[in-house]
């Protein structure tokens, strides 16, 4: 009885082996990738791609701003945040991949079905917490409340997880004051390889974005679980009812030639204009680019020119 | 009986574990019959990667449209024995040596603004030609016999697909490149060396507008020249035709 018991035990355990080695390799030996993966976890920023540009008031690097949008973001003054109504428009949906923190992702599901309902992505430090709902419902009425996060669906798809975010509440792509309607809509993709969870954005905006902004960021999947941090709450910073609203003439704001000098970056480049993003560009400024020289006074880590400095010579 | 019907079941179990593994085993005595019988690559791709790709360049605009500052290495996880080498990179050494093409190497060719074309060179080798710096990578998913071949810019490619399992469709390809010539993660001369490795995969997404993204999700290690895995996904997209074509050769400070 006690034999019988152990091989017919051993026997379920070598067949469960057998089973989930199937869904490796193929008969050719080939990996197979599941339909679909472990989505929930915690995920530590990997932070070696420079997405952020963040670190200059006027950094437009890699956008492809309409005329109206590049004007809205140079009309821009930081004093802005002080402004209760005005306090959380820099952490929108985008801010998952543009800002430095990892993700803490949870699933939810139907206590009667078990079957998956949504994924909550959690807040960190003043960007929304986001669900992804994965239950096929429709997105709402375009009247509808729209939000710092928006609404968003998803569905599994070439073993990928893709989701669309829409109904985002206007705000900023860049947190320095770069203009997103609430006419944007978001795809998103996230794929997982190993440990590294890539996110994949694509944002279009058709008021203030020529071309879809495009970033994709890496994640590590983190042993130990992240900590969770209070989104964006509006307070009190001084700014009464009825004040006005601290703004920059376009033409006229200070600091639009700060990064461009810093870097000796072109103007167009540095104010986001499409023909930057592709390769004839760099062959446009080839004969006429002179690089920074060499940081030699407050560099801080890895070269860097974190702090600023005079005018280039 | 129960004794006997659990054996059986054991029996079969132990057949069911031991095809996959045992295809890996018997694969060297069989491979002319594989060969023969299973698909090519090519016949086996779960997603089309062929035809002419063009950077989107998004990210890392600084390090990539322009020379960065001499010394330069932010985002890089680089050791400490790089920073001399980061600290003394000489352009016009680089020419004199021969090594402008340095930058190009399968570690930074990815990033570099430019334009790909795709190919299939034969049915178990992708093709991909780079028109910055004219450089072309050959990705095989049939290694080959002990390549006794010194490094070289594009080093060793292995690559294998990763398909979806069934009924969904689409996959992933997955690539791995050794036997590197040392080169420049950055154009400013952020180094590897030639014992780095470069995990690749290469994933399509659709773009609203119809288009189509072929995102490169790339791991760079190194146990020399960096601290950590370097971590980079560059992105392109699909264009209808080679018409912007445009090979140009490598060089050391552009």
């Amino acid at each position: 009885m006690l034999i019988d018991l152990v091989v017919r035990r051993w026997a379920l355990a070598v067949m469960t082996v057998a089973l989930a080695a199937g869904a490796v390799f193929a008969q050719d030996g080939a990996a197979v990738l599941a339909s679909r993966f472990e989505f929930a976890g915690s995920w530590a920023p990997i932070g070696t791609e420079d997405v952020q540009n963040d670190s200059v008031p006027v950094d437009y690097l890699g956008l492809a701003l309409t005329d109206e949008g590049r004007t809205r973001a140079l009309s821009y003054d930081e004093s802005q945040k002080s402004m209760v109504e005005r306090q959380c428009q820099g952490w929108g949906a985008a801010y998952m991949v543009l800002g430095p923190f990892g993700l803490r992702i949870s699933t939810q599901t139907d206590p009667a079905t078990n079957r998956l309902v949504s994924y909550t992505i959690d807040a960190w430090e003043d960007w929304m917490a986001m669900t992804i709902w994965m239950d096929n419902r429709p997105h709402p009425s375009a009247n509808a409340l729209h939000t710092q996060a928006g609404f968003t669906t998803g569905r599994w798809e070439s073993g990928a997880l893709a989701a669309h975010t829409t109904h985002i509440k206007a705000g900023f792509i860049r947190k320095t004051g770069v203009p997103l309607s609430d006419q944007a809509t978001i795809d998103w993709r996230f794929f997982r390889h190993g440990d590294v969870l890539t996110v994949l954005m694509v944002a279009r905006d058709p008021v203030y974005l020529v071309e879809p902004e495009i970033i994709s960021k890496g994640f590590r999947l983190s042993k130990t679980p992240l900590d969770y941090r209070d989104p964006c709450v509006p307070g009190y910073e001084g700014r009464e009812p009825g004040d006005p609203v601290p703004h920059f003439a376009p033409d006229q704001n200070p600091f639009l030639d700060e990064f461009i000098k810093l870097y000796n970056l072109p103007r167009e480049a540095v104010l986001g204009y499409r023909d930057t993003l592709y390769p004839e560009y760099r062959k446009k400024i080839k004969d006429t680019y002179v690089p920074p020289p060499p940081c030699t006074a407050d560099c801080g880590v890895a070269g860097n020119f974190v702090r600023r400095r005079g005018p280039t010579p | 009986m129960r004794s006997l019907v659990a054996i059986a079941g054991l029996a079969v179990a132990l057949a069911a574990l031991g095809s996959p593994a045992s295809l890996h085993a018997q694969r060297p005595l069989d491979s002319a019959r594989d060969r023969s019988s299973s698909p090519s690559a090519r016949e086996a791709a779960p997603i089309d990667l062929t035809g002419y790709w063009v950077s989107y360049v998004t990210e890392n605009w600084r390090y990539r449209m322009v020379t960065p500052a001499k010394g330069e290495y932010r985002r890089i996880p680089s050791s400490p024995a790089a920073v001399p080498i980061i600290n003394a990179w000489d352009p016009s050494a680089d020419v004199k040596a021969g090594n402008q093409c340095k930058s190009y190497g399968a570690g930074a060719i990815m990033n570099v603004p430019g334009r790909l074309h795709i190919t299939w060179q034969d049915a178990n080798t992708l093709r991909l030609d780079i028109d910055a710096g004219t450089q072309t990578r050959l990705l095989r998913f049939t290694p080959r016999a002990s390549s006794k071949a010194g490094p070289t810019w594009q080093g060793e490619s292995t690559a294998r697909w990763e398909p979806v399992a069934a009924p969904d469709r689409g996959g992933s390809l997955s690539v791995v490149t050794s036997n590197l010539r040392a080169g420049y993660l950055r154009k400013n001369g952020v180094p590897y060396s030639e014992r780095a490795t470069v995990s690749e995969h290469f994933d399509l997404a659709p773009l609203p507008d119809g288009g189509q993204l072929l995102l490169v999700n790339t791991v760079i290690e190194d146990p020399v020249y960096l601290n950590a895995p370097y971590v980079v996904s560059p992105h392109f997209k699909k264009e209808p035709d080679g018409s912007k074509w445009d090979p140009t050769p490598c060089s050391s400070t552009w």
